[in-house]
């Protein structure tokens, strides 16, 4: 049997397993790190970099570094926050994301993270990307207006579901999610809406059609507590204002 | 009338410019043209924005509708909510809301025109009737009567609180909150909620009464002033229950034409586009509807308070029935055609929307458990009609086999008094203005007729794809205008320096 290992997560112990990442050791101890593209259920990912933290010094993603034993992380620092504020920043401003009108408000991940940053303004000029919405399918709608390229859809569909429905194509500013068809529309795909993949989008991005605004304004996820309480959306069952089917 | 909306040489005038119109919603501008001796010859009303909800959201799902169209206005968003909703029930296959839900939404209408209602006459229209036209700009306005009527003043902010509050209880923000999803609602009201909004009503009933009882004051005691200024006679158009009551949520079309006779009556909303049409002017974004029978010079006429009560043939909660009654008396069986009367009707429209909040806040079925309808057969068009506080408005949505707008036409409350509007400036400027030296207060008198509409020009613009646009590429450091595209009423593009067409798309 192992000795207990443990490191420090702004001045607290925080014991940990080999293999772990310094995000799951984290979370085993009930301390939230803002994340995104992060999902306990997946293999970390490492893109969103929301997960910043400082690691003997060094900024690394907390989800993608092992933590190791006598380790000195910060996560809640001044610095720390106005860097995750700024990558927030830059996520809203590279899409389209009009949260007043949008379905995922008061539930969406992103704008809870933000929230939870202190992110009051965009800061950036928008880009206005012209990006579509693929309503093709019968029970799903795809808003690329709100895609963030966490690729959680992505593993999800190929990881779980074994469909790969979905897909991140081109590079840097011009990646941009795809749907794994000839055509590129949902509707031509095995897709449904009990799908993994249905269930992970921390945005607005992946839809359920004919539904919409059902929880009261005071009544939403996030409306109830803040993310760091109340977990992310994909973790919390959908009797509860999550994306989790029970 | 000897003003002319449009005259034939007009560079020969003398242009005076009335802008921004204070004291209303939104922004638009009065122009009056004058000759030498300040006779004036054209005048017209402007709205000056451009919105351009009708085009973006083309392509949005239809069930984001009445949460994105809301955003037209601060004011009275939950019309659009609702009009947009009740749209989205046709498109969703649902003709009949549960009772919960039907009178939620009732309830939620009913707050919102007690709260614009108050907003319009007590902050925005009070310093008309309580200062004299000619008072001091710095002091004829809400700060003024803040300072000098306090007591008026405080009552219309509670009121305006109060239908805020109904807002916020039903819909969750007192501002552009959501309440509406296809076939009915997303919560109904606790107990506790209930007996919050029973607390102060009926001290909301007692104000409606006296603001009313004020204005009959103000009424006698100018009786030539108030019943002849901006006075058109017009044809009036609103929604009517099927007994013939006021009802602002749900019924069928009447109009009346000037004389009191019906042009249609109890007309299914559905058919509108059979009896109005709307034709553009190149100089206003805002259209100019008609009713299509009369043809576009004779078929304008008024929608809003003034109309509704001329319509109706009574008020089905009995004080506001009263105060119908007592009104209608003015005119010894005729229309009332008086249009600073619309600030009279406003306020019995107040004191029914107060009662009509307190006979529903009494039913037990705004605490019941069935939000919504069962979702039939997706329909490819919906539409949604209801009254707004400025009057009749229309959403009219055409979807695609995916569920995506692919068409929408709004015909806002305003936009239906767009010339009536403007054949009341025109009264206005011949009777009051025409041939003396133009002085503000007697610019204030064009304001005062058309704050009388309350118009909400903001929600009115809408003339998409056929108005002029000029789009001018200005060098930020020296303010010189470097390029200049215009786009002429009958769609051509073309470079204004250097006169050559472009082809559509280019620009």
């Amino acid at each position: 049997m192992s000795q207990e290992q443990s490191f420090t997560l702004d001045g607290q112990p925080v014991s940990f397993e080999d293999g772990q990442s310094i995000m799951v050791a984290a979370r085993a101890a009930g301390i939230y790190i803002p994340h995104l593209c992060f999902n306990p259920e997946f293999k970390a990912h490492g893109s969103c970099r929301v997960c910043l933290t400082k690691v003997n010094g060094r900024i690394q993603a907390s989800c993608a570094t092992p933590a190791a034993a006598g380790q000195t992380v910060e996560s809640e620092t001044e610095e720390l926050r106005d860097i995750r504020c700024g990558i927030l920043q830059m996520m809203f401003v590279e899409g389209n994301h009009i949260c007043p009108a949008c379905e995922k408000s008061g539930a969406c991940q992103l704008q809870a993270v933000a929230y939870y940053v202190g992110m009051l303004e965009p800061h950036y000029p928008h880009f206005y990307p012209r990006r579509t919405v693929d309503a093709s399918h019968p029970d799903a709608v795809i808003d690329f207006n709100r895609c963030i390229l966490c690729e959680l859809c992505v593993r999800a569909s190929r990881d779980v579901d074994g469909k790969n429905v979905f897909a991140v194509h081109g590079r840097g500013i011009h990646a941009h999610l795809v749907i794994n068809t000839p055509s590129g529309r949902l509707g031509a795909t095995t897709f449904s809406i009990t799908d993994k993949a249905a269930q992970v989008c921390p945005t607005g991005t992946i839809l359920i059609k004919h539904r919409g605004y059902e929880s009261p304004i005071g009544r939403r996820l996030y409306d109830r507590q803040p993310v760091d309480v109340a977990g992310d959306v994909a973790q919390v069952p959908e009797s509860q204002g999550g994306r989790r089917h029970d | 009338m000897n003003i002319a909306e449009t005259v034939a040489e007009p560079e020969k005038l003398r242009r005076v410019v009335i802008e921004p119109l204070s004291r209303v919603e939104g922004h638009g501008k009065v122009t009056l043209l004058l000759d030498e001796e300040y006779h004036i010859r054209q005048a017209r009303l402007h709205i000056v924005e451009f919105r351009g909800f009708e085009k973006f959201i083309q392509g949005r799902p239809y069930w984001e509708v009445p949460i994105i169209v809301q955003r037209l206005c601060g004011i009275c968003p939950v019309s659009h909510h609702l009009a947009a909703g009740k749209a989205v029930d046709q498109l969703v296959g649902v003709d009949e809301l549960p009772p919960t839900a039907e009178k939620i939404r009732r309830l939620l209408h009913l707050g919102q025109t007690l709260q614009s209602h108050a907003v319009h006459f007590f902050h925005l229209a009070s310093p008309d009737f309580l200062f004299d036209y000619d008072d001091r700009v710095a002091h004829r306005n809400v700060v003024g009567v803040i300072a000098d009527h306090p007591e008026i003043a405080r009552r219309g902010v509670l009121l305006r609180k109060y239908g805020q509050e109904v807002i916020r209880v039903v819909a969750g923000k007192r501002v552009h909150g959501i309440a509406t999803v296809p076939g009915g609602v997303n919560k109904a009201l606790t107990v506790a909620e209930r007996d919050y909004l029973l607390t102060d009503l009926d001290q909301m009933i007692e104000w409606g009464r006296d603001v009313i009882k004020r204005m009959r004051q103000a009424f006698e005691k100018n009786p030539g002033y108030f019943t002849d200024f901006a006075t058109i006679r017009s044809h009036y158009l609103s929604l009517i229950r099927a007994d013939g009551a006021l009802d602002l949520y749900h019924g069928g079309l009447r109009a009346k034409n000037r004389r009191g006779g019906l042009i249609f009556d109890h007309l299914d909303y559905q058919r509108y586009e059979q009896v109005l049409r709307e034709q553009v002017k190149p100089w206003s974004y805002m259209k100019f509807p008609f009713i299509n029978s009369l043809g576009p010079e004779q078929g304008w006429y008024r929608v809003g308070p003034l109309a509704r009560i001329n319509n109706c043939d009574f008020i089905p909660t009995p004080l506001a029935e009263q105060e119908r009654r007592d009104f209608m008396a003015m005119g010894r069986g005729q229309l009332i055609h008086v249009t600073l009367a619309y600030h009279w009707t406003r306020m019995i429209e107040l004191l029914y929307a107060a009662e009509a909040i307190k006979e529903l806040l009494h039913d037990p079925d705004l605490l019941g458990s069935e939000l919504a309808a069962p979702l039939g057969p997706l329909a490819q068009e919906g539409i949604g009609v209801v009254e707004a506080p400025r009057g009749t408005l229309f959403h009219h949505y055409r979807i695609n086999e995916d569920g995506l707008i692919e068409k929408a036409n709004l015909i806002v409350s305003t936009t239906n008094n767009n010339q009536a509007m403007n054949e009341s400036i025109r009264q206005v400027a011949e009777r009051y203005l025409n041939g003396k030296e133009l002085t503000e207060p007697l610019l204030n008198q064009i304001e005062v007729a058309v704050r009388a509409y309350d118009p909400c020009l903001s929600c009115a613009t809408h003339a998409l794809g056929q108005m002029p646009l000029v789009v001018e590429l200005v060098e930020e450091a020296s303010g010189t205008v470097v390029d200049c595209l215009v786009r002429d009423a009958d769609g051509t593009i073309r470079n204004a320096e250097f006169p050559r067409v472009l082809e559509p798309g280019l620009a």
